[in-house]
């Protein structure tokens, strides 16, 4: 194999992943322009982001084809913490209003 | 020679291999991103949060704002593609190559920044800035965070294409530019939906 083609072919190759995560950004439009409620919008979009950052965390970045560990040391953890942090700030809005500890 | 001082003059016989089977450089710039995703993750739970319990939340975003956000995204996600004919191009010696495709995620990131600037100006236009309310604190908060992550990304990679193409970093620089750059588009899938998507005006 060449060196020119080599580059040529690494784009051809990720070119159905580029698609896919295009159509789901387009698709996360089309539903952004439904009558959903925002709470109901937002858990849906979520959902969506999380299915393209998962595409691209294991093509773009090569997650996939590292050794299965760093993905099992980085991916748990980061998913541990955002995870305590959301009960961080549900917490914050009852201090917001200075509500006594129940 | 003791075992302390063997490692301490390099004795590569007496080094342990790395655990991941990754470059030490790369390992740290994984655990950057992983860092740089916690705090990007603050920001959107606590968007998240005010934008769920705040019933008359400001909604700005008229389809002249969408179709902008549409090419925002499809340049920044044709800039991860262009990045990653960049890294194989390096990686197989093709210097050329390698600088083309940097130049052109470049531009593509200054792209972006030209027409994240150009929505700034358009809100501000509207009574919108960062001082009004909690929608322009949140939205100049998050948006301007990731614009500031674009921007480094670029002069970051026009540090490494200067030094690459003279020879003084090898392609294992552009692969962790490269990472973070992905990073960065990754970052965007989630900004788009929660802070423009739900603010679509009705």
């Amino acid at each position: 194999m060449t060196t020119a083609s080599a580059s040529g072919n690494v784009i051809r190759k990720y070119l159905p992943v580029y698609f896919v995560l295009l159509g789901i950004f387009l698709i996360e439009v089309f539903l952004a322009f439904q009558n959903f409620s925002t709470l109901t919008l937002v858990i849906i979009l979520l959902l969506l982001a999380i299915a393209s950052a998962a595409l691209g965390l294991m093509y773009f970045m090569h997650l996939a084809t590292e050794r299965r560990s760093l993905l099992l040391t980085l991916i748990p953890v980061t998913i541990f913490v955002l995870l305590m942090m959301n009960m961080i700030w549900s917490d914050s809005f009852r201090l917001l209003h200075m509500r006594p500890l129940q | 020679m003791s075992e302390s001082e063997a490692a301490m003059h390099g004795s590569g016989a007496l080094m342990e291999g790395s655990p991941y089977a990754i470059p030490s450089r790369k390992l740290t710039m994984w655990l950057f991103i992983i860092s740089d995703a916690v705090t990007f993750g603050a920001f959107l739970f606590s968007y998240g949060y005010l934008r769920v319990a705040t019933p008359n939340w400001t909604r700005p975003f008229e389809t002249g704002s969408v179709i902008n956000v549409v090419l925002m995204t499809v340049v920044l996600i044709t800039s991860s593609l262009t990045m990653l004919g960049a890294v194989d191009a390096s990686k197989v010696g093709d210097k050329a190559k390698a600088m083309r495709f940097l130049y052109s995620t470049m531009f593509l990131g200054l792209l972006f920044a030209g027409l994240h600037i150009r929505e700034w100006f358009q809100l501000f236009r509207h009574g919108i800035t960062i001082g009004s309310g909690l929608f322009g604190q949140t939205f100049f908060t998050i948006t301007g965070l990731h614009l500031l992550h674009v921007i480094s990304g670029v002069v970051a990679m026009f540090v490494v294409a200067t030094k690459y193409s003279r020879g003084s970093l090898t392609p294992s620089y552009v692969e962790t530019t490269g990472l973070y750059w992905h990073f960065v588009d990754l970052v965007w899938m989630f900004v788009v939906p929660l802070v423009y998507l739900t603010n679509i005006a009705r």
